[in-house]
């Protein structure tokens, strides 16, 4: 990979959603730092160029809900292998979501991570710390040593903090460190023994259902503790109409509870299982059209503030069994930036809305330094071709885990390149 | 039913849903004309021999088990049968490892039952063999299906029909969890019939009506007045500890198929049921038992006819070298 830390992209047409940039531009970043952007910028002795003309340049995207697998997990991917998904899909910021082997949910564990994170050297990783004690439902962690130790968020995601005393203690407790509770808002009960949306898809195929109610119910009960607590709620890869109802609702009353959506929730229906896919099993799983309409139409109006993938790898063997056996989970980070495109296209956002979906939005939530083209801010930058046509080939992806939903998918925009802290960490084949 | 016996062309025998009434009538004119062969004094015809059959079973099941096998017995097939819980499965095997193992020895037949729903779907996506599916989940059971028609089929002159066109069909019991009500659903639509399902609400599939085009009667005496068929399914018991249902003897009171109910039907109507019964449970004995009314026992008869049929189809001519997997 690049060691250069000083470089000057030159001729982008630079978009920074924070900043409300839209123009052509260079941007020149001095030892991995964001030092300047502007028209003809003069590029320092020894500085590496990159011609971006014809792309576009935005802030590395921030994804705020990645499964990296490691430690515990590494037959199904490494932070490493993980970093490097994210770079070939312009991310330059993961967070990682605490389901590892130990968990974490503590300050060992975390360190851990960001030590292999920054052996990696391909995105900067945020460890999200477990809102439980091994995920356990029953009692909290020690939230304060967690973020002193660099978690950035805390969440039992993959599963529901079920106790809603322990839940009102989490939010209750994180607010003596501001510190954002992400719930996996899943009714176990109502989940049962079901593994994809309740509905006609699934009694034809005569598999068991999961209805809506098993998100709504929890994100109105956890609405409820917010009213009670006053802690800063997020609810994880939102996918029914009711939940973003909900969560409408109460940003209206001024509560302090956002959402995020996921690019197969918001572009695919239940539809995707058909043939027993067990590529399109995920949890909460793919809902109806109108559920599939509502994500979108949050994200319209900002109700949905973040689109994050829930990037889940796993081995082929926990994918190549019947479906109701199969793990749940999809690979997003290297289609994210395409299936959210097909937002800008279909006129449900502008460019720069849907990137600041993708960027500002998560790092602020996230209350992290990224996301941004602000000078000083670390030199970050995702360089696309916005109107590039290709199709999603599980084969070619990067990471380890290529359970894709978006197999054989058309899409359209392709990241070229991927400057992370100034150095290319990625440059699309056709850029060789 | 005439139709031609060549409308088979398809490579597996997955479901019901999405097949076309020829089909279905190659199916049950083959399994009417080779029931004869059950009843000669040497039953067994040459027709499959040099075949390959493996009775795949991760269910428990007596009757279809042994169904399949003495079927493809009787046309001469080598047929194998393995069971789970006598296999490299109960080692740890995944169902691919075990199938290509199997695949190795070249079957042209698997007849699989499985208790996840679309595991033979999936097998169909990775092997070469021609794939039974013996009953899936909660999804499927064509086989058991096809036998349920060849009876009605059987009894069509006693109700003054020729065909399946109009009849009604009551399914009643616990619908939810029925491969049998979901295949048998599908077929007789297709074939024209009127479909009323019934049971109670925690165990009627969601959006049922749409799916399957029936209509949906949570008073079991709404669902077989004027019926010509009803169609009792199994209770599972173990559906008592999940609580879908407070109790057996509630779920009899309101879904038992009593002899008050079934005065409420055609007097020609027929009684079937995919066994094995729970008696008082989902049935009465005395209607059961009835002569004039129960064709249980036909159903059984009728199974080892269409699954001659079946493995004939699949084993031999079009459907051999049919390139496209339809039946999925």
């Amino acid at each position: 990979m690049d060691k250069a830390q000083t470089r000057l992209i030159r001729a982008a047409r630079v978009v920074d959603p924070a900043n409300q940039r839209d123009e052509t531009a260079d941007i020149l970043i001095v030892d991995g730092v964001i030092r300047d952007i502007g028209q003809n910028l003069d590029a320092p002795a020894d500085c590496a160029i990159l011609d971006a003309d014809g792309l576009i340049a935005a802030p590395g995207l921030v994804d705020m809900h990645v499964h990296l697998r490691e430690p515990g997990y590494e037959y199904k991917e490494t932070i490493a292998g993980g970093c490097r998904a994210a770079a070939a899909g312009g991310v330059t910021a993961v967070a990682a979501m605490p389901n590892t082997k130990p968990v974490n949910d503590d300050p060992s564990v975390t360190g851990y991570i960001l030590d292999k994170a920054d052996q990696a050297g391909l995105a900067a990783v945020f460890p999200i710390g477990a809102i439980t004690k091994g995920l356990g439902g029953k009692e909290i962690t020690e939230m304060g040593l967690l973020s002193e130790a660099g978690c950035v968020a805390f969440s039992d995601d993959g599963l529901p903090v079920m106790d809603s005393g322990v839940m009102r203690r989490a939010l209750d407790y994180s607010r003596t460190f501001g510190s954002l509770v992400i719930q996996h808002a899943e009714d176990n009960g109502l989940v049962g023994c079901g593994c994809m949306n309740e509905g006609p898809v699934a009694t034809r195929l005569g598999l068991p259902g999961i209805p809506n109610a098993s998100e709504d119910i929890l994100v109105e009960r956890d609405i409820r503790l917010v009213e009670l607590t006053g802690g800063r709620y997020h609810v994880a890869h939102i996918s029914s109409a009711q939940a973003v109802a909900a969560v409408a609702d109460a940003q209206q009353r001024g509560l302090p509870v956002t959402c995020e959506a996921a690019p197969h929730h918001f572009s695919l229906t239940d539809e995707a299982v058909a043939d027993y896919q067990s590529d399109a099993k995920m949890a909460p799983p793919l809902r109806c059209l109108a559920d599939r309409d509502a994500l979108r139409e949050g994200l319209a109006r900002g109700v949905i503030s973040v689109i994050a993938t829930d990037h889940a790898p796993h081995d082929d063997d926990s994918k190549r069994v019947p479906f109701s056996q199969a793990a749940n989970g999809v690979v997003g980070l290297e289609t994210l930036l395409p299936v959210s495109l097909e937002l800008v296209r279909d006129g449900v956002m502008s460019l720069s809305a849907m990137l600041a979906a993708v960027t500002v939005n998560p790092a602020r939530l996230l209350r992290i330094n990224r996301g941004t083209l602000n000078i000083g801010a670390p030199g970050d930058v995702a360089l696309f071709d916005l109107n590039e046509k290709w199709t999603v080939d599980r084969a070619t992806l990067r990471g380890a885990g290529r359970n894709t939903c978006f197999h054989g998918r058309d899409v359209q925009g392709r990241v070229k390149y991927t400057v992370f802290g100034g150095r290319v960490v990625y440059v699309d084949q056709n850029e060789d | 039913m005439n139709a031609d016996n060549n409308a088979w062309s398809r490579k597996h025998l997955l479901g019901m849903d999405g097949l076309n009434r020829e089909e279905i009538g190659a199916i049950l004119d083959t399994a009417s004309a080779i029931r004869e062969v059950n009843h000669r004094p040497i039953k067994k015809v040459p027709i499959l021999k040099g075949k390959t059959v493996i009775n795949l079973f991760y269910e428990n099941s007596t009757r279809t088990r042994t169904s399949f096998e003495l079927a493809g017995k009787r046309m001469s097939a080598d047929v194998v049968n393995i069971s789970a819980s006598s296999s490299s499965v109960s080692k740890g095997e995944t169902l691919l490892d075990t199938m290509a193992n199997l695949q190795a020895m070249n079957p042209d037949v698997v007849v699989l039952r499985h208790p996840n729903s679309g595991a033979p779907h999936f097998l169909a996506r990775h092997l070469d063999a021609g794939i039974i599916n013996a009953g899936d989940g909660q999804h499927e059971h064509p086989t058991q299906c096809l036998l349920d028609l060849l009876t009605m089929q059987d009894h069509l002159g006693k109700m003054g029909r020729d065909n399946f066109e109009g009849m009604t069909v009551a399914i009643c019991g616990d619908v939810l969890h029925s491969r049998v009500a979901r295949s048998n659903a599908f077929a007789l639509r297709t074939l024209g019939a009127k479909v009323r399902f019934s049971g109670p609400p925690t165990l009627m599939p969601s959006r049922a009506e749409e799916v399957f085009d029936v209509t949906v009667h949570h008073r079991m005496e709404e669902a077989v007045e004027g019926a010509d068929v009803v169609m009792m399914l199994r209770l599972q018991q173990e559906r008592m500890a999940a609580a879908y249902l407070p109790s057996v003897r509630e779920y009899f009171r309101y879904w038992g198929l009593t002899r008050q109910r079934l005065e409420l039907t055609r007097p020609h109507a027929v009684v079937m049921h995919p066994g094995p019964i729970n008696r008082g449970v989902e049935i009465a004995t005395d209607v059961a038992d009835n002569p004039n009314r129960s064709v249980i026992l036909e159903q059984v008869t009728n199974g080892l006819a269409v699954r001659m049929a079946v493995l004939y189809h699949l084993c031999t001519g079009a459907a051999r070298s049919a390139s496209n997997i339809a039946g999925e």
